[in-house]
């Protein structure tokens, strides 16, 4: 919302100084986007004259023109306007000068190996016409004595930027802004002044408001006004327009837009002679169309609130008129609109069409239906000053009398919420400032609220209303309020934070990437998840939610190989989503690794990141986590998008039906179908949702400390094996031998080759033999070691080898 | 007697030479050997009488003593210097790089969330989340915003279904619904969490993060909601004064809202928080709306309490000095690396915040 304090002084009387009132506008909650001295920037457009225009030696149709602009020496401009001829007053923009129509900003450039010092405008860059064939041609006789004076007139008005939450409409007037800064204490709101206009003879266009269902007009106020005589605008109607970044258009759409921003009443200006017989405001019908003032045809759907007339639809009633009914700059008669239209009506027609106006973004939000008539004075009034013309009686349908609403408001309400205390003559003088009517009975204050606050319905609105204006710097601040009432984080919360730390500590870069990613990637990991696309993406590479982490990490680990990184490692922890309904997601932490571990390293031979890698990285994690490592239990199952032979799940234990983690070299066909270059991938998920909650605290699961300090003693075995025999089987065969006495296994050489039969392997390891009860004998470790032979060879079919 | 004086006299001479392990075990043998001449002089004893044998026995004993005494320090010497020597040669270049060591790094918004979360831990608020995918009504409708209201657009949503049933939550607000259906007051929460909104500029991007807080309870009022926030920003700003202003404003499900503007100036190219004349918009937040309590089944009547909702990418960006609020999720290796923090780096009160 846009205004000049000259213009908010036309509503306010006032002695504060402009500061003053713009530090009162924002602690009232009408935020200043910003205040600046727009004639500064208009300042820089100056009155010139052309002294010399000769051709572009590098294009036809441009011309070098030395420009006085009033100063010791010309300026050279290059100019492609076909009018730029010697002795043209004109008007010349240096560099920095911002451009009206588009914003630009000009600075000293070279155009075809010429360097041009700023620009000849033409009306239409400056917005003050359409005509933007050629530069502005200024008549001689009043301007020849102008040249380097400023075009515009110097104009020290400011403007100011409100930016006016969705619930105060009436903020969306200048007379609103005054109203408000006056219960505020900054000034007197003034009458509004109107010139007795005389009303001559009815309105001879005949109004009616249908009764459909939902019909979204409850007001149709109209006047007549006849023989007027359509001009451009007078210069201050011009300047006011212009200085908010409209663009002037002829004097009757110039002062409806002035109305509207005055007192925030939307008119709407019908060229009288088009309408067919009379106006008829009823619900549209599916398949209705008509062409808007923005050009476009509009298709209408059932139910939409328009304004007709016996041949058809000539607007959407509040949202936007039509061409066949518009004025023009020789139109005669006129019929003036003055109407309240439904907000939701409006809001749900707008959506469906996808229009968006300054008429609809106001009666979305709720104008003062109350206003109608004083809509209709102000407008004829001004036009009939402006074009002449004769003004009808106001004619006025209604369905609905919009009368005020009332609230019963007790006033300890107040200090309840805001901690404070105001007395009740100073509450009943804001509210009475800002429209209310009030009648005190003991505590409760009965409220009328002003037709133009569709925003309060409630006690606690007339709370936020009192505080605004009294000033919320008189809200005490309390120390803060210390009580607990819950542990902060739960189980799974410091899981979550314990996690991220500790894959972080094992040297992979934590990142946050979107929830969402690139369908097109997504597949590749998605196995048999639900897609899920995303109606209105950002971008279509960004249309589907994730449904695993590896998507973005992929994408964003190839940007950085790009970048020229080799050694990466990557991981997040957040959201995958398994189904569009609220709840059907999981938190899954992934890594990638890529590269060499210890490239170009003067005492350790590099190796290309494998899969031990990963499995290393996230056993580590998982006991770090608490869980038990020797319960752990690793399946060679895992998803598609793992190489199948080097991947794996781990399982908390053996029984568990979900895996919590997998590990392994991605999928080559991944890296080939993303082109990711690198020595080797590897990565690894943790699904935190699997992670069973640890009933025990880990404190109360360590028992007494027990320890052995009889002698230990090592035994070395290798067996040979079925090649897809598993490591952890034989393991798990040794260890439920004897479980006092087996202290540890260690595998320290898988071996396959000369000597063993193709189709076998030799599994070479190491075990630890203790009691805690006494030193073993060579007699019974000699009974422990033939225990491990034969179990072995009898459970596994493996063969000791000699 | 001079026999033995004599063998004393020339060994400890040749053991004051410069010797080897090889001539100090010749020494040895020529003494102590079977036929050393300290092992004879040992077998002239038998034929002595008694009293002179007792004599030559100890002059004997006493010089063998310092012969061996001597033998062993002069070995223990050549030891050192053999070891030393040897020592010498296995030197190292120790300026040569050491193994290679990685460093993993905690991205800057999850670390400004644990900081928020130890800083608000400290108030009693504990942390609850709610699910990225919401459906209107916990969105908007459940929140005072129905969907014929303006304030909706406020908000570019990403929609799921073309019946606009289902979106990605714009805001951490639902959070709110969900633990007050789910709970009974009082209730004391903080909320940290993505929240998406289809924009994206150098300071919009269409994922971010917000932390909503709660407290609901009998009395509380605005002047809590003041004293809360005052301290969150000083806790977090790691400052003792901060220049803070609330400002009227508008937002559905609170009732009366406020904007609240921190005090900063601009030194050297960097925002310093707590001090000169400009105001920065950091957070909205306000009394809950009875509406919004009513649709929870909190009695209005006998309840009331403040919401606030903060962007945590923006604390970050202030706090630690970062321009970009797309770079956050840009996965620059670079980026990442610089602005990081080490796992190590948990923030927490007794330590402090950051270091």
């Amino acid at each position: 919302m846009k205004f000049t304090i000259g213009w908010l002084k036309e509503h306010l009387d006032t002695q504060k100084k402009d500061n003053e009132l713009i530090e009162k506008l924002t602690d009232i909650g009408l935020e200043v986007e910003s205040f600046e001295n727009l004639s500064s920037g208009l300042n820089s457009f100056k009155v010139a004259k052309i002294i010399n225009a000769e051709q572009h030696p590098n294009a036809d149709r441009l011309r070098i023109c030395d420009v006085d602009i009033g100063l010791d020496n010309t300026v050279k401009v290059v100019c492609g306007a076909p009018n730029a001829k010697k002795d043209l007053l004109t008007i010349y923009a240096g560099p920095g000068s911002i451009i009206p129509k588009n914003n630009m900003k000009l600075s000293v450039s070279k155009i075809r190996g010429v360097t041009s010092y700023g620009m000849l405008c033409s009306e239409s860059e400056l917005n003050l016409s359409n005509e933007s064939e050629g530069i502005t041609e200024l008549p001689t006789g009043k301007y020849s004595d102008k040249i380097g004076k400023n075009f515009f007139k110097s104009n020290t008005e400011k403007v100011v930027d409100l930016s006016i939450t969705p619930n105060r409409p009436d903020c969306l007037g200048v007379r609103g802004i005054a109203r408000d800064l006056a219960a505020a204490g900054v000034g007197k709101l003034k009458k509004i002044s109107l010139n007795n206009i005389k009303n001559n003879g009815s309105q001879k266009i005949k109004v009616s408001i249908t009764k459909d269902k939902n019909q979204g007009c409850t007001v149709f106020g109209s006047c007549l006004i006849e023989g007027v005589t359509n001009k451009e605008s007078p210069k201050w109607l011009k300047e006011k327009i212009i200085l908010l970044g409209q663009k002037p258009i002829s004097a009757i759409v110039d002062i409806t837009n002035y109305v509207m921003l005055d007192l925030n009443r939307p008119l709407h200006a019908y060229d009288a002679d088009k309408i067919d017989k009379e106006i008829i405001v009823r619900n549209s019908k599916k398949g209705e169309t008509f062409e808007a003032l923005d050009n476009k045809e509009y298709k209408l759907g059932d139910d939409m609130c328009v304004i007709s007339d016996k041949s058809g639809v000539l607007g959407l009633g509040g949202i936007i008129g039509g061409t066949r009914s518009g004025t023009e700059i020789n139109t005669k008669n006129i019929l003036l609109e003055s109407a309240y239209f439904i907000p939701r009506s409006i809001r749900k027609t707008s959506k469906l069409l996808n229009i968006d106006t300054d008429a609809k973004f106001r009666f979305e939000r709720g104008i003062d239906p109350q206003s109608i008539e004083l809509g209709l004075s102000k407008a004829a009034e001004l036009i009939s000053e402006i074009c002449g013309g004769k003004i009808s009686d106001f004619d006025i349908q209604q369905t609905d009398k919009h009368e005020k609403n009332k609230i019963k408001f007790n006033v300890s309400l107040f200090e309840k919420i805001t901690g404070f205390k105001v007395n009740d003559n100073e509450i009943i003088k804001i509210l009475t400032d800002l429209g209310f009517e009030v009648s005190k009975e003991k505590f409760e204050l009965y409220l009328k609220i002003p037709t133009w606050r569709p925003d309060i319905t409630q006690p606690i609105d007339i709370v936020e209303e009192i505080v605004r204006i009294k000033g919320y710097e008189n809200i005490e601040t309390l120390g803060p309020e210390k009580t607990k009432i819950k542990d902060t984080l739960n189980a799974q919360q410091k899981l979550f934070h314990f996690l991220q730390r500790s894959v972080a500590s094992k040297g992979y870069f934590e990142t946050v990437t979107w929830s969402f990613t690139d369908s097109k990637i997504n597949k590749l990991f998605k196995e048999n998840l639900k897609e899920i696309k995303i109606v209105n993406p950002i971008s279509s590479d960004l249309d589907v939610l994730r449904n695993s982490i590896f998507t973005n990490l992929t994408f964003y680990l190839k940007k950085n190989l790009d970048r020229g990184f080799k050694d990466i490692s990557l991981f997040e922890i957040g959201p995958i989503f398994k189904d569009s309904r609220p709840g059907e997601q999981s938190t899954v932490i992934g890594a990638i690794k890529s590269g060499k571990v210890s490239r170009l390293n003067w005492n350790e031979k590099d190796r290309t990141v494998d899969v031990f890698d990963v499995k290393k990285d996230v056993i580590q994690t998982l006991v770090e986590a608490g869980y038990d490592r020797q319960s752990f239990f690793v399946r060679d199952k895992s998803p598609s998008y793992y190489h199948p032979g080097k991947s794996g799940s781990v399982y908390l234990d053996k029984d568990e039906i979900d895996p919590v983690a997998f590990f392994g070299e991605i999928h080559p066909n991944i890296l080939k179908k993303l082109d990711i270059k690198t020595e080797g991938l590897v990565g690894f998920e943790i699904y935190m949702d699997y992670l069973r909650e640890n009933k025990i605290k880990l404190k109360d699961l360590k028992t007494n400390f027990e320890y052995s300090d009889y002698q230990k003693s090592e035994r070395d075995f290798a067996f040979v094996v079925d090649k897809n025999f598993k490591a952890q089987d034989l393991i798990e065969i040794i260890s439920s031998i004897d479980k006092n006495l087996i202290r540890s296994i260690k595998i320290f050489d898988i071996y396959e080759g000369e000597n063993i039969p193709h189709d076998k392997k030799s599994i070479a390891l190491n075990v630890t033999i203790q009691s805690s009860q006494k030193t073993l004998e060579e007699s019974d470790l000699e009974k422990i070691n033939k225990l491990i032979i034969s179990t072995v060879e009898t459970k596994s079919g493996a063969k000791i080898r000699s | 007697m001079s026999d033995i004086k004599k063998i004393k006299d020339d060994y400890l001479n040749k053991l004051n030479n410069d010797l080897n392990i090889e001539s100090l075990n010749q020494i040895k043998t020529e003494l102590f050997g079977k036929n050393g001449k300290i092992s004879n002089s040992f077998k002239k004893l038998g034929p002595l009488p008694t009293d002179e044998r007792k004599k030559f026995a100890s002059d004997l004993n006493s010089i063998k003593n310092e012969l061996q005494d001597k033998i062993d320090s002069k070995l223990q010497e050549i030891e050192t210097k053999e070891i030393n020597s040897k020592l010498e040669n296995e030197k190292v270049d120790v300026t040569l790089p050491e193994r290679e060591f990685s460093r993993g790094k905690i991205h800057p918004v999850s670390q400004v969330i644990d900081e928020i979360s130890s800083i608000f831990s400290e108030i009693g608020f504990s942390v609850e989340e709610g699910p990225d995918i919401e459906n209107e009504h916990y969105n908007f409708t459940a929140l005072n915003t129905p969907d014929n209201h303006p304030a909706r657009d406020m908000h570019d949503t990403f929609y799921l279904d073309n019946n606009k049933e289902l979106l990605l939550r714009t805001h951490t607000s639902p959070v709110q619904v969900r633990t007050m259906l789910n709970g009974k007051p009082p209730f004391k929460i903080i909320a940290p969490g993505r929240t998406y909104r289809s924009d994206s500029d150098q300071t919009h991007s269409p994922m971010f993060h917000q932390v909503e807080g709660l407290h609901i309870d009998k009395d509380i009022n605005m002047g809590h909601l003041k004293g809360c926030l005052n301290y969150f920003i000083k806790s977090f700003f790691e400052v003792d004064k901060i220049k803070m202003r609330f400002r009227p404003s508008h937002f559905p499900f609170t009732e009366p809202s406020a904007e609240v503007d921190i005090g900063y100036e601009i030194k050297d190219g960097k925002i310093v928080i707590g001090e000169g004349d400009k105001w920065l918009e950091i957070l909205g937040c306000g009394m809950v709306h009875p509406n919004v309590l009513k649709n929870v089944k909190v009695n209005p009547d006998k309840y009331q309490g403040y919401a606030f909702g903060i962007g945590i990418d923006r604390l970050g960006m202030l706090k630690y000095g970062i321009n970009d609020l797309r770079a956050f999720f840009d996965t620059d290796y670079r980026w990442l690396n610089h602005f990081g923090f080490d796992p190590l780096d948990v923030p927490s009160n007794y330590r402090g915040l950051s270091r």
